[in-house]
């Protein structure tokens, strides 16, 4: 290797800073594991400390836009821009507030002797997740991805305490298995038609219209399923209520948010990067005709928010509601893409930040209830808005904001994606997804009515969490209403991470 | 010019009110009573204050200078990409006489909902905070000309009408209050969407020449600042205008609630404790109306014109129909509510008449509806509280047990069938008046004038079947008004004989602005009839 080449490495290694932050936290959370064997209250702190760090960094690389670890042509495997800055922050963020569930989740405590390997699968989830949302090579795609998914599989079932918790870890290993494997099969039929891995350079090829064959649409679809599956657009959502309900809330929750903005980055860095032929000045997309994304999109959209929000209608227990409203959310994401615009985008990110506040409470609402009363079942919610109202009240700002009524911030991911909707004009697309939206606010009506309407059979006590809980309440709930008054922040910084490199 | 933000501060004075509720012990029942009570009536010594200061001369509409009152800056100011334009949406507040009357009576009606609302004894400050905030999103409504300001409040009010209902109410609170819920979101998605097609076709220009899209309803109102490509101009004649009034009026109907969207209305009521069903009679029906002389008839005028025959015929239908459910009805609070769908039937089809006396009929009906059942809906609430039933049966003879309630029930009776010298009888003739004079829907008057012979008829007949006849023995025990219950009626009763006999201290009230309306709507077809041919 000559000097130049080795320049180059480490001149990459500096822009993967954020990566390298978390990749030594893993290594020093090991350790001190190993060291103080008695202590483990020490690797929460750790580990935010970590992560406050690589936030640091990501700030500050935000608006570099280049390629890292391209040696030897002029495109690279790994992408430093804005909107793959943009989801690390959101990854981060997403990842600090679990840590913070997890140090109040009984759950977890019950398995304090562990803990070491929890934060170190959590760290091991969030450096794939960075990977994932940065990568533009298959090979790196596929490792980041398989990189999140092992760590996800052991933290699925990672208290060992319930049949229900061992169950979502298989599960969720059969599923994951299969689709990964259907993506890889994709990847290998795209990389035998290019004899490329690189996004960037399998793009330059297929403007030949030889390449543009019924292999390449199969693998572009091959593909698409894996991606699929991590966001748990129907039809591959079948694991979703399953696991979401078996696994630990804190994982829940992470799942439900990080795992799926980094799917949802990775999906449309894919489709963007790998099919786009050219984009108008109005911010639209042309893609290569090979596959239709567009009405493949919307049709897989469609589906996956109308299953979503009719299945919850049914749901008893509020994880498997949530999880159900997970994929309805996912359906809504989707339809942004499908937009196949910078608009669009916009929509998505805007629509995630707003996600992650309303998704994020509302699972850690159903936590601190779960602590005090052992169940989420909804038959058990009954009476508790007078039992314990501040949790009840905050819930409900949760639910009217994952509704998407205003003045929430649910309602301002929910006008955006519109306004990006009519503004391409796929009218008959918005009115389904509004009545859909109509359909989602009979079940997210229904917790608060179990909450405040109904009276509970049997007595319960009043109660009320932890004040550090109730804080961390407080932060998530009070950004769902002034986001949702002054939303312009949100925008703005969802405006200045569309940048993706070289488009 | 610089003055006191009233509009504002009428507007968020209840939130402030709820604010500090939630701070007030739970046990201090009578102090979160009585504190609700001082904030709605500072909101209405704030709505007199507004009337006193109004200019009558100013018309309003579409005419962003003649509205009065106006507090307008930026709210939400993001400079944009040249793909999606830059979004400014404007804190934009202004009354004129379509809006002034409905301020008055909300400020009139949540005063007396709160006194109405003593009775309630259950979480009486969760009960308190979700009032005011309802009263927050009322007044929001009618005071706001942004759009999306107006949306906002639109949809402010729902949950806590959700939950009054869902908490508070009758045996069927759930089912009625989800009903209600349900229908008006639909409503809702409906009027979003159109919102986005119309914010994409309008356009205001800048102080430096540049143009944006905007939510201001006064500039949707100007054909002039329609794009040549937006879904939703005129000048670019396509079925997606005519199906997006559909859908706004929908939205608007169903809060009407206009026939066949009314379903929910009915089971509301009866669920409702009586001060949510004064509320909603009073306040929130208006709404409906009132979005489309708003919004629906100045931003589509030419489609307006072309469904005007359809307007006029769902208003007949509500009038009739609702009249002959009335009289079906058992229960005496069910049959104010159907009354109550009959009544603004008259208000649909005063505004199909499109003309000055029809429209200012309309508005005035919606004044008077407000005020005269709200005064019925207290009337089964005495009845209720002192009887625990409501089925007409099952009375008799009360005007010998309770002779001032009679008294009081007698008036809004006969106002509620149009006597002359009460307030009824005015709008309804105005209304009567307006739409013969139309030719298109004149047929469809006639017809509708059967609802005043139909209300006689249930009302008259409610009234012998409840307090004529003879006395039953259990009731032997029903004790006359009380002072609170007076509170209540007298107000109410004094402003029904008044505009009955001075109407034209409301319609002078209300004059400019409606000429306005239909100086604008008679422009538009020529302008707009220009524009697409």
């Amino acid at each position: 290797m000559n000097t130049n080449n080795l320049n180059y490495l480490v001149n990459s290694l500096y822009l993967i800073k954020p990566e390298l932050v978390i990749a030594a936290v893993i290594v020093l959370i090991v350790v001190v594991d190993l060291i103080w064997i008695k202590n483990k209250k020490l690797l929460p702190y750790i580990s935010i400390i970590g992560l406050l760090t690589a936030g640091y960094f990501l700030i500050d690389q935000f608006g570099t836009n280049t390629f890292a670890f391209s040696t030897n042509s002029s495109v690279g495997m790994f992408i430093v821009d804005p909107f793959g800055s943009f989801f690390k922050l959101l990854i981060v963020f997403a990842s600090i507030i679990v840590i913070l569930f997890s140090i109040f989740s009984t759950e977890i405590k019950n398995s304090l002797n562990r803990h070491g390997e929890y934060y170190t699968l959590i760290f091991g989830m969030i450096i794939g997740m960075m990977f994932m949302v940065s990568a533009s090579d298959l090979i790196v795609i596929y490792i980041s991805l398989e990189l999140v998914s092992l760590s996800s599989y052991i933290l699925a079932g990672f208290t060992k305490q319930s049949l229900r918790n061992s169950e979502a870890s298989l599960k969720y290993v059969i599923y994951g298995g299969v689709s990964s494997g259907i993506m890889l099969f994709g990847i290998s039929i795209m990389y035998g038609i290019t004899g490329s891995t690189n996004l960037y350079e399998i793009n330059s090829l297929i403007q030949a219209p030889q390449m543009q064959s019924l292999a390449f649409l199969l693998a572009g679809i091959l593909i698409f399923v894996g991606i699929g599956f991590k966001i748990s657009a129907a039809p591959f959502h079948f694991w979703t209520p399953d696991v979401y309900e078996g696994a630990p809330i804190p994982i829940t929750a992470f799942l439900s948010i990080a795992s799926k903005a980094a799917g949802f980055a990775l999906l449309i860095r894919f489709i963007k990067v790998t099919f786009v032929q050219s984009i108008d000045p109005n911010g639209f997309w042309h893609l290569l005709g090979i596959i239709d994304w567009k009405s493949f999109i919307i049709i897989i959209s469609v589906l996956t928010m109308t299953l979503g929000n009719f299945t919850a209608l049914w749901q008893t227990n509020m994880k498997r509601l949530l999880a159900y409203s997970s994929i309805a959310h996912a359906g809504y994401l989707l339809l942004g893409l499908a937009v196949m615009s910078n608009e669009g985008i916009t929509a998505i990110l805007i629509y995630f930040m707003a996600y992650a506040f309303m998704n994020l409470g509302a699972f850690f609402v159903v936590m601190l209830i779960a602590n005090k009363i052992g169940s989420e079942e909804l038959d058990d919610y009954k009476g508790l808005g007078s039992s314990t109202p501040f949790l009840g009240v905050s819930l409900a700002i949760f639910m009217v904001s994952l509704t998407g009524l205003p003045p929430t911030v649910g309602f301002i991911g929910k006008l955006y994606l519109f306004i990006a909707l009519v503004d391409a004009k796929m009218i008959i697309v918005a009115v389904i997804a509004l009545l859909n939206s109509v359909v989602s606010l009979y079940y997210y009506i229904k917790v608060l009515k179990c909450l405040f309407l109904d009276k509970s059979e049997k007595e319960v006590p009043a109660f009320s969490a932890s004040y550090g809980a109730l804080v961390l309440v407080f932060l998530l709930a009070a950004p769902v209403i002034i986001f949702g008054i002054y939303f312009t922040p949100l925008v703005d910084l969802a405006k200045s991470s569309i940048t993706l490199l070289g488009l | 010019m610089q003055y006191f933000p009233i509009l504002s501060f009428i507007t968020f004075l209840p939130i402030l009110g709820m604010v500090i509720i939630l701070f007030i012990p739970k046990k201090l029942d009578v102090l979160i009573k009585s504190f609700t009570l001082f904030i709605t009536l500072v909101q209405v010594v704030a709505a007199v204050f507004l009337l006193r200061s109004y200019n009558y001369a100013l018309g309003g509409i579409n005419d962003p200078a003649s509205f009065q009152f106006i507090e307008k800056f930026r709210w939400i100011d993001i400079s944009g990409f040249s793909w999606i334009g830059k979004i400014k949406v404007d804190y934009f507040l202004g009354i004129d006489g379509l809006s002034i009357p409905l301020v008055l009576l909300t400020a009139l009606i949540s005063f007396i909902a709160s006194l109405s609302s003593w009775t309630i004894n259950k979480s009486v400050k969760g009960y308190f905070a979700l009032f005011l905030l309802l009263d927050t999103g009322m007044m929001g409504v009618f005071v706001s000309l942004d759009f999306f300001l107006f949306y906002i409040f639109w949809e402010l009010m729902l949950l806590p009408m959700y939950f009054l209902i869902g908490i508070w109410g009758g045996p069927r609170r759930e089912y009625a209050a989800i009903k209600f819920f349900l229908y008006t979101l639909f409503g809702s998605v409906l009027i979003l969407l159109v919102m986005i097609g119309l914010y994409f076709s309008s356009s205001e220009v800048l102080a430096d020449g540049s143009k944006v899209f905007t939510f201001n309803m006064l500039s949707m109102m100007n054909h002039q600042n329609y794009n040549l490509t937006g879904i939703l101009s005129p000048l670019n004649p396509s079925n997606l205008r005519f199906i997006a009034y559909i859908a706004l009026f929908i939205g608007f109907a169903i809060k009407i609630p206009m026939f066949p969207f009314h379903t929910w209305l009915p089971d509301a009521h009866v669920e409702a404790p009586t001060a949510i069903s004064v509320i909603l009679a009073g306040v929130l029906l208006k709404m409906g109306t009132y979005g489309i002389l708003r919004i629906c008839y100045p931003v589509f005028p030419e489609i307006t014109r072309q469904l005007i025959w359809y307007i006029a015929l769902f208003g007949m239908i509500n009038i009739i129909y609702g009249a002959l459910c009335a009289m079906a009805q058992k229960d005496f609070k069910k049959l104010i509510a159907y009354s109550s769908i009959s009544h603004m039937g008259f208000v649909l089809l005063g505004m199909a008449s499109l003309n000055t006396l029809g429209i200012s009929g309309a508005v005035l009906q919606m004044f008077n509806h407000g005020t005269i059942t709200a005064m019925l809906f207290l009337i089964v609430g005495v009845i209720y509280d002192r009887a625990h039933t409501r089925g007409i049966e099952d009375f008799g003879g009360l005007a010998t047990q309770m002779p001032i309630y009679a008294g009081f029930t007698t008036l809004a009776f006969f106002a509620a069938i149009g006597l002359p010298g009460l307030s009824g009888f005015v709008s309804e003739s105005f209304i009567f008046l307006g739409a013969f004079g139309f030719q298109t829907i004149r047929i469809i008057t006639v017809i509708s004038t059967l609802g005043i012979l139909l209300g006689a008829g249930y009302m008259l007949w409610t009234f012998q079947r409840v307090f004529l006849g003879s006395l039953k023995e259990k009731w032997t025990a029903l004790g006359d008004l009380t002072f609170r219950e007076y509170a209540m009626l007298i107000p109410l009763s004094i402003i029904i004989i008044f505009i009955g006999v001075y109407p034209s201290s409301m319609l002078n009230l209300m004059n400019s602005s409606v000429n306005a309306l239909v100086k604008f709507m008679t422009d538009a077809q020529v302008i707009y009839g220009s524009l697409v041919h």
